[in-house]
Formats: structure tokens, C-alpha cells, sequence
């Protein structure tokens, strides 16, 4: 007669514990932090200490094979920003910046408008517009690297066989300025598909009463465009910029595949002079400088943006 | 002004006949409504008078003048939509501005029109207002404002005040007619709602299935249906329809009452057997089927709170329909007939 109680409370005690944590499960206060928690844990790991190490670097005299880690103040920034190099890529940061968002704000309008419209194949563009965007960028970059070469271009390639250059051809990637426009045109290529789908989207939100609204009131083309159609997908489209221009201002792939910062160094933009400064050269201390140069100021444009496009909000 | 014509108009897509082979003049200054159950084509029609549809065939006249290949601004028309359709992101001054200025009307002017069409509807202290401040009834006002502002040939309404709430809409179809009356243009209105329809047209067109069913005065379609549909579609509760011999025999639940009721006038008699009564307050209608000669037909019957006659459910009673209100129609096409011997 004793054994089956052991058994009995043993059962009783797993239903009991098994309750308890479908308790916690059930219980709001538990379940919540639970599920956010990785997320938490992720970014305060990859992207929190990152961030305030970087903030100590740029005002230590870290190198990356030295164990200091002395204070020395704003003598990174106040060292690294009179020299032309510096002042070279933070002219090319801002020159890549607005000359590329400024394409691609006008192309990916251009693009969304015609692909709301219905048309024969607009399925097979819509997927051919995307591919740039789902590639991996590093892959689309060497194809670009072939398409600008030297010898080989294909670009020159094709202006000799339209007749439009005889000769040698244009050296892409080995003339300042052509490497400045070579590298801006690849990275429209790149971010031209996520604006566009953006765009589509804001685009797809307008109903359809308001453009025929404004096609009975007499609004042409261009009157329908400018004072409708683009007032409401003003919002979005701030959204849009605002990540295209972070993105372009932080990012420096296409920059290291094409030119690695040259000829030079006149391709350099601040997110390359960082890395070259702080990982390949090894000062750890003035890359991390150069990099959080443009930080208060990208905070200001994300923060302005985000306000205009909240108070631009409609209906 | 102008008088709108469309010349055996039809629509397709794909497969599916939205309008088929609409022949219709308005009057000039005329307030013509378009009648019908929702996919029956009376919006496709509509869309196409705008021009926001190439008609598939058929032509399209405004004041005269061939329209199927014109721009909707090139037609002279305005229009307002069910949704209003008001530019969200600018003020009641800009929306109701905004057709003058894409119509290339002075800059000096504008005010002073915007003033007067605002003023007209009452709107005149919402000018600076965005659409999304503004209750249903003030945006409809708005949207009729903005309509009107540049001065039409021809107004095309889509349902405008199916958004209203009942008691709203009662006032703003008031209003509706009046203003018409008032600038006599030529005004197109969609609805689906007969009562708006009844209220409001000077004539009616009865559409179903992309064809016109009646084309006529209020009177003359709640009257004469040209058809069983008609009959049916207008008048709530609609005609009783019932088949008798080789047709139909149709009156309304108005005329079928007691016999006691129907003093010397000549009458066809029913036996009348009720299964329910329902007090609508000034009305009451009461169901039942049709016993004998009429095989177990539901009808209605609809007396005013007037008349006090005591019906019971589960009860048959003797009920009786001037001879001059029933409507014959064929059993096969289902159109009206000549009076028949009942």
C-alpha cells in the first residue's frame, strides 16, 4: 500500500510544475519580456556596445595592436579633420550623398509612375527591377568592376560600336571624376529597387477617386503630378530618402570593390577613410573618429525628416 | 448647359458586359437619375459620360458634340464621388480652388469665386480647414462646392450621399434638388437607393444586367413598370407579383386591402390568408399567401395606421384589388401586357 502514493504525488507534483510554466507562458508580465528578450540581448550585444566602444575610441589613443586605452580628449577629431584627406572625403560623402539620392528620388518616381500603370511584360520589369536590390551586392559590384574596366569594358566597348568615342576609351575607374560618377551610378543601380517598392507602395495608397477627382476637375499631367499625386506620397517618400541617405553616408561596399578609395584616395568617402584608417591602418582611435564625424549630424536629418514626414501626414 | 447622349454605348472587360447598348438623351437642365442593383452597370456608364472609360462601342454625345476620345477635361463636366474624393493634403479654400486653377481662371478672380461657391452651400467659415476636420455632411459640401465652382455643362453625382448618416441624407437630398433647381444644370445621379431615386429624378432610368430596363418619370415607373424587374426593384415592399393562368398578375401591397374597404369600385377579390403582421407605426404590412384560384402565393398587403380593421395572424380574411391597378405582364419575357381577364 505505500507505493502507489509516491507515484501518485510524484504525478500530482509534474502536473503541478508543468502548470507552473505554462503559467509563465500564460502570465503577461512573463511572456512579454520573454519574447522581446532576444531581440533586447541582440541589439544591446551588436549594436549598443559597438556604438559606445566607438564612442570611446574616437577619443582614446586605441590602436589595434597596442593594449592602451588612455583618454586624450577631441585630439583625434580636431588632428584628423584639417587634413586633406579628411576634408577629400567628407566633400565625396556629401557629394555621393545628395547626387545619388537626388537620381534616385527622380528615377524611382519616374519608375513607380510608370510601373502603376498596366502594360504588357510590366511583371517581368517589376522582378528585373528588383534583382539589383536581392542580389548580393558584392557579386553586382565585380560584374559593375568588369562592365568599367580598363581593357575590357564593355561600356567602352559599346560607345566604340555606336561610333560615339574611337579609340582607347574612357580609363572608368582610373580618373577621379569618372571614378566619382562610376561609383554614384552603381549605387543608384543598387538603391533604386527599394525606393521604387516604396514608392509603389505610397503610390498604390492613393484611391483612385482622387486622380479621377483630378482628372474631371482639368489637371494635366504635370498639374496632376506636382500639386496631387506628389504631395500625398510625400511622406513615404521622406522615408525613403531618409534611409537611402543614412545608407549612403554609413555604407562603403561598392566604394571598397571598385576603387578602394582611389585613385589616389580622391573616391574616399568618410565610411572608407574610417575603415582604412581604423582596420587596415590599424588606428583604431582615428577611424573611430572619422567614422562618428558624420553621427550628429545624421541624427539631426533623421530626426528633421521624421518630424516633416509625420506632420505631412494625410487624412 | 448642354444635354448629355449616349447612342447604343457598351462596355466590356475581358469577358464580362458591363453596359450593353445604352441608348439615352437627357433633357436639357433635367435631373436624371440612374437606377439599379450594384453591378448593373450604372456606374460603368457614368465613368464613361466622365470619360474615366473608353466606351467598347457606341457614341457619346455632350452638348452636341462626339465625346468617346476626350479627356475628362475637355468634357465640361464635373463630378462628385461617393468617397467625396477631396484632396486630403490641402485646405477647403485649395480644393474648392483647384478646378479654377487648373482651368487657367485669373488669379484675381479665384477668391471671389471660391467665396461664392462656398457660400452657397454654407461652408463659408471652413475654408482653411482640411478635408479630415470636417464631418460627412460638411465634406460633401465641399465636394459638391468644388463641383460647382467652375460652372458645368453637365453634374455627374456617384452616390454622393451614401456615406450620410439616414437623417442627414434626408436634409442633404433636400438640398440637393434645390440647388439644382436653382443653377439648372444637366445633372447625372447614380444610386442604388430607390427612395433617393423617387425623391429626386425628374426622370429615372431602370438599368439591370448593363441593359435599361424604363426610362421615365417617377410616376410613370412606380405606376407602369415596364417590366417584372422594375416592378420589383421600385416600391418598398416591392409589387406583389403572382402567376395566374399563362401571366403574371402584379399590384401593389397599397392597393390590396379588406374587402369591406374597397366600397363600389370594381374589384378582383383574393382569399387572403396571414401568417404575420408587422406595426411599422404609420404603416402596417401585413404577410401572408394567397389561397384557391392562386396556389399558395406570398404577398403583402400594406394598410395605413389609418384603417383599424382588426387582422390576426393564422387567419384568412376576404381581400380585394382594384380592377385598375393590376399589372399584367408575360410569364416568359416578362414584360408588360395588355389587361387580361382575371
Amino acid at each position: 500500500m505505500k507505493s502507489p502514493a509516491p507515484i501518485a504525488s510524484a504525478a500530482q507534483s509534474s502536473v503541478a510544475e508543468k502548470k507552473r510554466g505554462f503559467a509563465i507562458l500564460d502570465s503577461e508580465r512573463w511572456l512579454g519580456p520573454l519574447l522581446i528578450g532576444p531581440a533586447v540581448i541582440y541589439i544591446l550585444l551588436l549594436v549598443g556596445v559597438p556604438f559606445f566602444m566607438a564612442l570611446y575610441y574616437s577619443v582614446s589613443n586605441t590602436t589595434s595592436g597596442g593594449g592602451t586605452m588612455g583618454f586624450v580628449g577631441l585630439r583625434n577629431f580636431s588632428g584628423v579633420i584639417g587634413t586633406p584627406k579628411f576634408q577629400t572625403a567628407l566633400k565625396n560623402t556629401i557629394i555621393f550623398g545628395l547626387i545619388s539620392q537626388a537620381l534616385i528620388l527622380v528615377l524611382s518616381n519616374a519608375l513607380a509612375l510608370a510601373l502603376q500603370h498596366e502594360f504588357p511584360g510590366r511583371r517581368l520589369i517589376r522582378f528585373l527591377i528588383l534583382l539589383p536590390w536581392v542580389a548580393p551586392i558584392s557579386i553586382g559590384t565585380i560584374a559593375w568592376l568588369w562592365i568599367f574596366d580598363s581593357t575590357y569594358s564593355v561600356l567602352n566597348w559599346m560607345l566604340r560600336l555606336t561610333g560615339l568615342i574611337q579609340g582607347q576609351g574612357f580609363m572608368w575607374l582610373g580618373l577621379p571624376h569618372l571614378a566619382m560618377g562610376s561609383i554614384i551610378a552603381v549605387h543608384v543601380w543598387r538603391q533604386l529597387p527599394l525606393a521604387t517598392v516604396i514608392l509603389l507602395a505610397g503610390y498604390g495608397s492613393i484611391p483612385q477617386d482622387i486622380h479621377d477627382a483630378a482628372a474631371v476637375d482639368g489637371a494635366g499631367f504635370w498639374r496632376h503630378f506636382f500639386q496631387v499625386t506628389l504631395p500625398l506620397v510625400l511622406p513615404i517618400s521622406l522615408v525613403a530618402l531618409l534611409f537611402g541617405l543614412i545608407f549612403t553616408f554609413t555604407d562603403m561596399v561598392i566604394i571598397y570593390n571598385l576603387t578602394r578609395g582611389g585613385p589616389f584616395d580622391t573616391t574616399q568617402v568618410l565610411a572608407s577613410l574610417a575603415f582604412y584608417t581604423g582596420i587596415a591602418g590599424g588606428d583604431l582611435a582615428e577611424g573611430a573618429a572619422i567614422a562618428l564625424f558624420l553621427f550628429p549630424l545624421l541624427l539631426a536629418v533623421a530626426l528633421g525628416f521624421l518630424i516633416i514626414a509625420h506632420r505631412a501626414e494625410v487624412t | 448647359m448642354a444635354t448629355v447622349e449616349t447612342r447604343g454605348i457598351k462596355k466590356t472587360f475581358g469577358d464580362i458586359v458591363a453596359v450593353n447598348g445604352v441608348s439615352l438623351l437627357t433633357r436639357d437642365g433635367e435631373f436624371l437619375v440612374l437606377l439599379g442593383p450594384s453591378g448593373c452597370g450604372k456606374s460603368t456608364l457614368l465613368r464613361m459620360i466622365a470619360g474615366f472609360e473608353t466606351p467598347t462601342e457606341g457614341e457619346l454625345f455632350i452638348g452636341g458634340k462626339v465625346m468617346n476620345d476626350l479627356p475628362p477635361r475637355a468634357r465640361k463636366i464635373a463630378m462628385v464621388f461617393q468617397s467625396y474624393a477631396l484632396y486630403p493634403h490641402m485646405t477647403v479654400f485649395k480644393n474648392i480652388a483647384f478646378p479654377l486653377k487648373a482651368q487657367g481662371v485669373a488669379k484675381s478672380l479665384i477668391p471671389q469665386k471660391v467665396d461664392w461657391a462656398a457660400g452657397l452651400f454654407g461652408i463659408g467659415h471652413l475654408l482653411q480647414r482640411k478635408p479630415r476636420e470636417l464631418s460627412g455632411g460638411e465634406r460633401q459640401r465641399v465636394a459638391l462646392a468644388r463641383a460647382l465652382v467652375r460652372e458645368p455643362s453637365v453634374f455627374l453625382l456617384d452616390e454622393p450621399l451614401s456615406n450620410l448618416d439616414a437623417q442627414l441624407r434626408a436634409s442633404a437630398r433636400d438640398e440637393l434638388q434645390q440647388f439644382q433647381r436653382r443653377i439648372g444644370t444637366t445633372t447625372i445621379y447614380v444610386t442604388h437607393d430607390q427612395v433617393e431615386a423617387m425623391g429626386l429624378g425628374d426622370r429615372i432610368v431602370v438599368m439591370k444586367a448593363g441593359t435599361v430596363r424604363q426610362i421615365g418619370t417617377p410616376q410613370e415607373i412606380y405606376n407602369e413598370p415596364a417590366d417584372t424587374f422594375v416592378a420589383g426593384f421600385v416600391g418598398s415592399p416591392p409589387m406583389n407579383l403572382v402567376r395566374h393562368r399563362d401571366y403574371l398578375l402584379g399590384f401593389r401591397p397599397e392597393n390590396f386591402h379588406p374587402k369591406i374597404l374597397n366600397g363600389n369600385t370594381k374589384v378582383v377579390a383574393f382569399r387572403f390568408s396571414v401568417t404575420r403582421v408587422e406595426y411599422l407605426g404609420a404603416d402596417r404590412l401585413i404577410y401572408g399567401t394567397l389561397i384557391g384560384d392562386f396556389s399558395e402565393q406570398k404577398v403583402i398587403a400594406r394598410l395605413p395606421a389609418t384603417v383599424t380593421v382588426k387582422i390576426d395572424p393564422a387567419t384568412s380574411y376576404d381581400f380585394t384589388v382594384p380592377e385598375s391597378e393590376l399589372k399584367f405582364f408575360d410569364a416568359g419575357t416578362e414584360r408588360r401586357i395588355a389587361p387580361q381577364p382575371v
